[in-house]
């Protein structure tokens, strides 16, 4: 990034909107409003399309996870006449990097092309999901094709993957529950299924003789709502971790960080439901975009520039421009008129919404007013604390973690792989059916919410041994090791390991200045695109996004290779 | 494909409908000019493929298309290229009008008519198939279709067993799948297929519906094919003697001539004719017994070629009961003395049942006979009554030890793995409380587990039964019959099911010479049962019951007073069955609705006049026209009945005319609604 290519200046040089940064969240912002007429000026200082959300080979992974940490290139001096010039400064979202390849091989010339690794992984789409919502409303499914998810697993420290009972066709198949759970657990699904009926059909008609779960038992904690159904604790480990994702142990309410309540509970399983058979391809809930995630943010993109949005990567910007004269201030823009380019081009405004990583260091800040402080005010750097952070890692492994599948979730719950572990974690395995690796591998993600960076990192490598057969060289081997060496055997080798700890930062409305969220912990995009819908009514004066029917009738009847095209 | 609510045409819909229905008309009236003046070009065959896209239930286009194809083969049919090209074309055009609708009678004959020219190529059927079944996993049409092509491409029905698996596997609410596995699994158990052994796959088939069962109880496909699961653990093919009359090892008196009722002791019998009736009770409906696959070994004389009748409706020639007429009393006089009698059932082959199974065990029972000169006789034309006067049976329970059925393990039936699965059935649906399908599965289940274990704790189960059964009467109103006809049948089955429950019910009759009586009144049956167990019985007591029909009684051959009053008879058609039997002098049916309902639903199911080509000959038919008319269905019973004593009162058909009907078709009848009649 340092030696940028000539670009000629940008013509032109004022905008409604200047967006920073191509992640998810910036991408849909891009989209809706280039749709809505908007004119967007959308600059990414990296050389691909995604910021925190991209797929990259490993290298370019490597460096992005690095150079990240390190601050940009000073911005060249320079002090324009008319404005008053604010430095910007970035920080960096990744801490306790750390990469480390078993067989290097894996980056040699023939393999490096062939991976796509997502840096926000495990994450994976509901079919019934808002994001999917979103990208047909915009049309932007064209550009992205899915395959399913095939299996999910629920796992323990034994390195047992019993596979989740999600919908009934899985319940009749599950070897490992007996029948009075199957009947259960079923019974526990059709109340569901007769809740949402009874409160879709009381949405239009007030029809109070319908099956609905009582408005006291909807405040309840999820997890009391379950022992009272009554549903056994491996039943209701499996609903909560394994289908409702939730993060924290629910039996443990004092360390709980995110206590469900029945209401948010029955919602989460209602998505999960709505999600199986939606589209007729995809076999269970769970979509991945081939090519990987960082195709999502492209896709938006795309549409963006349809819109007539334009497009310049490479392109970091360096300075925000304030008016000088504070009495001048319009009310409406709060002094801020533009941005500074790594070029030194200068480009106007009426708004600007920044990558999550773009900060405004405090020694900037000194000098401003309290009126440009508070145009200023979500480019401050909260403490990290504050928002929580994700321990992510990611595996290439040769084999699978089960035999004869390719692409599947397993959640480990809290407490299942060791007596502290604090918060679910979740591992998505993604095959070469999805162009994420070469054919004899996969690509393993792992991820985990956590208090500080060795705690979460101890509890993925904790979720690695148990799926990946550990690197230790053969001399080293214990006697303890022989005896369950046949189990060992069958596990799967790594080759190639990233292990990197996430801060979270949430999307934040400033009036001029907004910023994007950057990617949570969640499994799917939901939260995000819920933030970005929300910025986006907050910036447009609560306007629909994608108001209008983009979707255009290209609806080729295409040979199938098993993917799944999403239409409306 | 289901579950789609039906939604109301808007306007606009409503005109486009109206636009394609007058295109069609045009194209249809086009067609039909071809059709008639036999225009086979290509333009004409286009119309019709185009109306076929369209419409495919087009019938008239198929047959059209048949001709047109029949007509093109017979120039070309050197030419195998040009066959397959126009047998392909054919293909397409179904295979287009499927995907307008998937449910097209026509457009799936005309497939396999295709097909069955044997000129094209079949490998792609499959694949389409399962396009089409992906598309609609549970329609029959398919289903059909698939059966069609794998006998045709002679794929193994151990592959499209695994097929089923799939199928089930992703929604196991499919009827259809479920059938084609049941009908896969009968051939190949029947077959003995490698790894396909009763007693290994069928407990697996239990634990796959189980899994159906309890994941979702209210699908009914689960239930049926747990229902054809007992059913092949509760049958066994081969069919086998049930019971006998006389049974093995009894010791039987024979008089001459006949007692008004019956005799005083169960093992005694008479008849005017001198000839007694030998029964043979088969558990399931057999053909081809005969005096050469039975054989009588004894010294009665004169049975040389006895004659075996199939105790069945008119010209059916299979049959549960069987029966031949042994005489005792021949022009030798023999009385006084004891004959041995050895019958051999299966003594060769060619007794098979109606399923095509042959009677494989050979099975030899052994009587004695012992042939009295002496009749006593009292008031021969005495009336029988059936009020009060009845003694608790006093006999030794031995007499009745004689009349115990062959045991089932008589026949090396391979019990044990069947006892077991319908053990651990039972253990898992007592588990499955309140619904109506789980108790009557669970009361089937006991009723098969009475049915192939031993005695010892029978009498538990049946409680048990009965209990059930009436928990479904009150639980499930619309189905109250069937659950009162099972009931009946567990409650006869427990009657019947060891000699001290069936004595309770066995009495002597004072009035009548100490007779004995089976008085099975009372019971609010509605069903007659366990028939076999019961041949012996010469004197039976029905009365208080709530009884449509005598189905089932007449394989008591012995049977010569029968007491049907105050029950639900609803016409003579309903007493169909005791033409049969010979024996029988005295029959109450008064206090039931014969003669209430004009239109008799059981009438259908019966010989009618119009069918019955020995109508205009008959002496009383021609002798009283029209109240056989208006009589026919008492008239077919009673003309075969040899009654001494009827009586009919509280009927709704009861009267004069009647009365006077009665006289002409039973002219031996002495008395007639207690009246001793005139003669």
């Amino acid at each position: 990034m340092s030696d940028l290519p000539p670009y000629p200046p940008l013509d032109p040089t004022t905008y409604d909107l200047i967006i920073v940064g191509t992640g998810v969240s910036e991408s849909i912002l891009s989209a809706a409003a280039s749709s809505s007429g908007t004119s967007v000026l959308h600059l990414d200082p990296n050389p691909f399309y995604g910021s925190h959300s991209a797929s990259l080979s490993l290298p370019d992974l490597t460096s992005f996870l690095h150079s990240n940490s390190l601050s940009p290139p000073p911005p060249p001096p320079s002090d324009t006449p008319d404005f008053l010039s604010v430095d910007l400064a970035t920080r960096s979202l990744y801490s306790s990097v750390e990469i480390a390849t078993f067989d290097s091989s894996i980056l040699d010339e023939r393999h490096s092309r062939k991976f796509n690794v997502d840096l926000c992984g495990p994450r994976v789409l509901f079919c019934a999901d808002e994001s999917i919502n979103l990208m047909l409303k915009s049309g932007s499914n064209n550009y992205v094709e899915f395959k399913s998810v095939d299996a999910s697993f629920v796992g323990d420290s034994s390195g047992e993957l019993r596979s989740v009972p999600d919908s009934r066709a899985a319940i009749f198949k599950d070897k490992s529950l007996g029948l009075m759970e199957k009947k259960q657990l079923m019974k526990f699904f059709k109340l569901v299924q007769a809740h949402l009926a009874a409160a879709a059909a009381s949405s239009t008609e007030s029809d109070e003789g319908a099956v609905k779960i009582a408005e006291e038992d909807m405040e309840s904690p999820f997890v009391d709502f379950l022992a009272k159904m009554p549903l056994p604790p491996k039943i209701k480990s499996i609903i909560l971790y394994g289908i409702a994702m939730v993060d924290y142990d629910q039996d443990n309410v004092e360390a709980c960080g995110d206590l469900l309540k029945t209401r948010e509970g029955i919602a989460r399983l209602a998505l999960y439901i709505t999600s199986i058979g939606r589209f007729s391809n995809a076999l269970g809930a769970l979509i991945y975009p081939i090519y990987g995630q960082g195709e999502l943010p492209q896709a938006f993109c795309r549409r963006a520039a349809v819109k007539g949005c334009i497009y310049v990567l490479r392109m970091p910007i360096t300075a925000l421009l304030l008016d000088k004269a504070s009495e001048l201030i319009v009310v409406e823009t709060g002094g801020y008129k533009g941005v500074r380019l790594a070029t030194g081009q200068e480009i106007f405004s009426q708004k600007l919404i920044l990558d999550p990583c773009i900060t405004v260091g405090s020694e900037s800040m000194s000098s401003l007013t309290d009126q440009q402080k508070e145009t200023l005010r979500v480019l401050v750097p909260k403490s990290i604390s504050s928002e929580g952070k994700i321990a992510r890692g990611i595996c290439i492994i040769r084999g699978s973690v089960k035999a004869d599948i390719s692409n599947a979730l397993v959640v480990y719950p809290p407490k299942s792989l060791f007596p502290e572990q604090l918060a679910a974690i979740r591992v998505l395995q993604l095959g070469s059916g999805l162009a994420v690796c070469p054919a004899d591998m996969h690509v393993l993600y792992f991820s985990t919410v956590c208090e500080n960076d060795d705690q979460g990192k101890a509890a993925l490598l904790s979720a690695m041994s148990t799926l990946i057969k550990p690197q230790v060289p053969e001399n080293l081997q214990s006697d303890s090791a022989v005896e369950n060496d046949t189990a060992e055997a069958a596990k799967p080798v790594v080759l190639w390991r990233a292990l990197y700890v996430q801060a979270m930062v949430k999307g934040e409305f400033g009036g001029s200045i907004s910023s994007a969220a950057s990617p949570d912990g969640n499994l799917s995009y939901n939260e995000l695109v819920e933030s970005a819908v929300k910025l986006y009514e907050q910036l447009m004066g609560s306007e629909e996004l994608f108001k209008e029917e983009t979707s255009p009738d290209n609806t080729t009847e295409e040979e199938n290779d098993g993917g799944v095209e999403i239409e409306a | 494909m289901h579950g789609r609510p039906r939604k109301a045409y808007k306007p606009e819909e409503e005109a486009a409908s109206a636009a394609k229905a007058a295109k069609l008309r045009g194209l249809q009236s086009q067609f039909m000019a071809n059709h008639h003046n036999k225009i086979y070009t290509k333009e004409a065959v286009d119309l019709s493929t185009k109306l076929l896209e369209i419409n495919p239930e087009a019938y008239t286009a198929w047959n059209y298309r048949k001709l047109a194809v029949e007509d093109k083969l017979s120039g070309i049919e050197s030419d195998p290229d040009l066959v397959k090209t126009i047998l392909d074309e054919e293909l397409r055009v179904v295979e287009s009008a499927l995907k307008q609708n998937f449910k097209s009678y026509g457009a799936w004959h005309h497939r396999k008519w295709v097909l069955s020219k044997g000129n094209s190529s079949v490998g792609n059927e499959l694949r389409l198939l399962d396009n089409f079944q992906k598309l609609d996993t549970r329609n029959f049409h398919a289903w059909n279709y698939r059966r069609f092509v794998v006998e045709l491409t002679k794929r193994s029905e151990q592959d499209e067993l695994e097929y089923t698996d799939d199928m089930i596997g992703s929604d196991f609410s499919n009827y259809s799948a479920w059938h084609n596995r049941s009908v896969l699994l009968s051939s190949l158990l029947a077959r003995k297929a490698d790894g396909f052994l009763p007693n290994k796959k069928i407990p697996d088939e239990y634990k796959l519906v189980q899994n159906a069962i309890f994941t979702d109880e209210d699908d009914q496909s689960g239930w049926f094919y747990h229902l054809w699961l007992l059913d092949q653990t509760v049958n066994v093919e081969t069919p086998l003697l049930t019971s006998s009359w006389p049974s093995h090892s009894s010791r039987i008196s024979l008089y001459a001539g006949c007692s008004k009722g019956s005799f005083s002791k169960l093992t005694t019998f008479g008849s005017e004719s001198g000839s007694f009736p030998l029964v043979l009770y088969f558990d399931q409906a057999v053909g081809g017994v005969s005096s050469s696959t039975v054989t009588i070994d004894s010294e009665l004389k004169g049975n040389e070629d006895l004659v075996w009748e199939p105790v069945s409706k008119k010209n059916s020639q299979v049959s549960c009961v069987w029966v031949a007429r042994l005489k005792y009393i021949s022009s030798e006089p023999c009385f006084g003395k004891e004959y041995k009698v050895k019958v051999r059932v299966g003594n060769s082959p060619g007794i098979v049942s109606s399923r095509g199974c042959n009677f494989s065990a050979s099975y030899e029972f052994v009587f004695t006979a012992h042939v009295h000169d002496t009749v006593e006789e009292s008031s021969q034309d005495g009336i029988v009554s059936w009020k009060d006067g009845f003694d608790i049976w006093d006999a030794e329970s031995k007499d009745l030890n004689a009349l115990a059925t062959l045991d089932r393990s008589n026949a090396q039936m391979d019990s044990k793995w069947r006892q077991e699965a319908i053990a651990e059935e039972i253990d898992l649906f007592r588990e499955l409380p309140d619904s109506k399908i789980g108790k009557l599965t669970l009361a089937r289940l006991l009723m098969a587990k009475a049915m192939i274990s031993d005695d010892a704790v029978k009498g538990v189960h049946y409680n048990e039964i009965l209990e059930l059964y009436k928990d479904l009467m009150a639980l499930d109103s619309s189905h109250y019959q069937y659950y009162k006809d099972e009931h009946s049948v567990a409650l006869l089955r427990k009657v019947t099911s060891s000699t001290e429950d069936l004595s309770g019910h066995l009495f002597r009759c004072r009035n009548m010479n100490n007779s004995v009586c089976l008085r099975l009144n009372n019971l609010s049956l509605s069903r007659i049962a366990s028939v076999e167990k019961l041949l012996f019985v010469q004197m039976l007591d029905l009365s208080h019951n709530e009884l449509h029909s005598t189905e089932g009684l007449e394989a008591m051959q012995l049977l010569s007073c029968l007491n049907l009053s105050h029950n639900r008879i609803r016409s003579f058609s309903s007493l169909d069955s005791l033409r049969h039997l010979k024996q029988l002098r005295v029959l109450d049916v008064s206090h039931n609705h014969i003669g209430e309902h004009s239109v008799d639903t059981t009438r259908y199911l019966c010989s009618s006049p119009l069918s019955n080509s020995e109508w205009p000959q008959d002496e009383v038919g021609s002798q009283m026209p029209s109240l056989v008319t208006k009589y026919w269905d008492a008239y077919f019973v009673l003309r075969d009945l040899n009654l001494k004593q009827l009586d009919i009162t509280g009927n709704v058909i009861a009267g004069d005319e009647f009365s006077s009907f009665v006289l002409q078709v039973a002219p031996k009848l002495v008395w007639l609604d207690g009246k001793k009649l005139e003669i």
